[in-house]
């Protein structure tokens, strides 16, 4: 039985749930001046703007920073494991497991593509992968 | 000295509980005790106190500490968010106070039963509310302690400057080596060795081991503040709060601020220290002694960096056993810290402070003119230069 603590979902952060629940990685994009952000939230820093859409990502990034979590150990998570920052494409960054491939393969800088990971109770998380299938 | 803060207002009294594992009082208990001890350190009588301030996760409300004391009239009471980043936040609020003639008396307090109640680690367990929304971004991958919060965050300085998990030991065995000559230390006469260090268990590989993470105690800790004039007349020599200041920066997460710049630094305390440096009028080469927040060892070494006391990317050539020891460039934590003495919320480093002010520290650094106090870390956060007048 594999499963994940499930995210509290906001009015703020609903589409990004939404998204992954239909195999969508969407990022919020400002409609004034077309930055991206993440985490989601109501407001461009950077011009104030409150309109903005939410665009699907290209799911291709390199990993910006990674751990392996040891202790304490979790009931729900298999281990190891590998968390990560993923640097996407369209500038933003986001936490993410790194899977497909053995922890000690994973390096900084490694080009990874969007999964989806649905666990037993439901859960449905975006997840990086090598883009190079080994 | 610029500005008006800087040099009004003084430390003139500190308390503390025993640090342990299992304190078998209530939190309330513990407060009052070292609020208690605080004022009998100064002299002076829980009427006197007008002012309280203390950690916006603390669990003793203000009138239920008055109402224990007999605290009469109160004119400020005032808290302060973001976990340990408050230390020497609550003295900055403190000082303000007395400098504007707020409040005369502040006393600052701070007691939890962190290791036999409720465990900052244990998020999974004290959910049953639902996620806060902000670990909704990290939970669900398996990223909820603090310890793989700043690994994952410290593991980006280590690719990008070369520093290992052994340099990390230093700080664990200054720490412990200080730690064994103070009777109030958890782990007093217990030394390590790097070589302990690099044989204990992974808590987040390949950043932090068993030994890199603080401890997790009970205790409480209180500091009384006043003006530097009337602490001159009570019964311990002033510890005079020479700079104090706060510092946030932009996208500054709890721990968790991994989307802006590259993350090498902590610039909430490069913010702090701008401040501070610039409200003494003081240079890290005048720091006698420094109590570095020590929650998780990386973290003091990006400290050392974001207060000038190295070049970034240097620290691990500066953060040596003998620089950092008692007797070296710049001792830090003489109390053993939050990895040897007790893990109080930074607290215990502001009583260490002042201790060393006062020439009373048990590893006492010889002729201290000025200490620096730093306060929680990969958060928003504060810090402190105490003096001797």
């Amino acid at each position: 039985m594999s499963t994940r603590l499930a995210p509290t979902v906001t009015p703020d952060t609903a589409f990004f749930w939404e998204g992954v629940a239909e195999g969508w990685l969407l990022l919020q994009r400002c409609a004034a001046c077309g930055r991206f952000r993440h985490p989601p939230r109501p407001m461009c820093p950077w011009c104030r703007s409150l309109e903005w859409k939410a665009v699907e990502a290209s799911g291709r990034g390199t990993v910006f920073s990674f751990v392996m979590p040891a202790h304490p150990e979790l009931p729900f998570m298999e281990y190891p494991y590998v968390v990560a920052v993923v640097e996407l494409e369209e500038g933003t960054r986001m936490v993410t497991n790194i899977v497909g491939v053995g922890p000690g393969e994973v390096r900084m800088g490694m080009a990874v593509h969007v999964t989806f990971e649905t666990f037993d109770n439901g859960v449905v998380l975006p997840q990086f992968t090598p883009e190079v299938d080994r | 000295m610029s500005g008006t803060l800087g040099g009004r207002a003084a430390i003139a009294g500190v308390g503390q509980t025993e640090f342990s594992k299992a304190s078998g009082r209530s939190e309330l208990q513990l407060a009052c005790e070292a609020v208690r001890a605080a004022l009998d350190d100064a002299g002076l009588a829980p009427a006197e106190v007008d002012g309280l301030v203390t950690f916006t996760l603390d669990s003793s409300e203000e009138m239920e500490v008055g109402r224990n004391l007999g605290i009469d009239e109160l004119s400020l009471f005032s808290r302060v968010p973001y976990g340990g980043g408050a230390a020497a936040a609550v003295v900055l609020q403190a000082a303000m106070a007395v400098a504007t003639g707020v409040a005369g008396v502040v006393v600052c307090y701070r007691a939890f039963n962190e290791r036999s109640g409720s465990r900052f680690g244990n998020f999974a367990g004290s959910m049953t509310g639902g996620m806060p929304p902000f670990l909704s971004w990290y939970a669900p991958w398996g990223l909820l302690t603090p310890a793989s919060w700043v690994a994952l965050h410290a593991r980006r300085y280590m690719d990008v400057y070369g520093v290992t998990n052994e340099d990390f030991g230093a700080i664990a065995v200054v720490d412990r080596k200080h730690a064994a000559t103070n009777p109030d230390a958890w782990f007093y006469e217990r030394p390590i060795t790097i070589g302990d260090h690099q044989a204990s268990r992974w808590v987040v590989e390949p950043v932090l081991r068993l030994l890199d993470c603080c401890q997790e105690s009970d205790g409480g800790v209180a500091l009384v503040v006043t003006s530097v004039e009337r602490a001159r007349d009570l019964r311990q020599k002033p510890a005079v709060v020479t700079a104090a200041a706060q510092g946030a920066t932009f996208d500054s997460g709890m721990m968790t601020s991994y989307y802006r710049d590259d993350l090498l630094g902590l610039p909430e305390m490069g913010v702090v220290g701008d401040r501070l440096w610039k409200m003494s009028g003081l240079a890290p080469a005048d720091i006698s002694t420094a109590f570095l927040y020590d929650h998780f060892t990386p973290f003091v070494l990006m400290q050392l960096e974001e207060l000038g006391f190295c070049g970034r990317g240097e620290a691990r050539h500066f953060a040596t056993v003998e620089n950092l020891s008692l007797g070296g460039r710049l001792p830090i934590n003489t109390n053993g810290g939050l990895l040897g003495e007790a893990y109080i919320h930074g607290m215990n480093g502001i009583t260490e402070a002042v201790r060393q002010v006062r020439g009373s520290s048990v590893n006492q650094v010889a002729d201290v003119a000025h200490v620096l106090v730093t306060a929680g870390t990969g958060v928003p956060t504060s810090g402190l230069i105490l003096s001797r007048e």
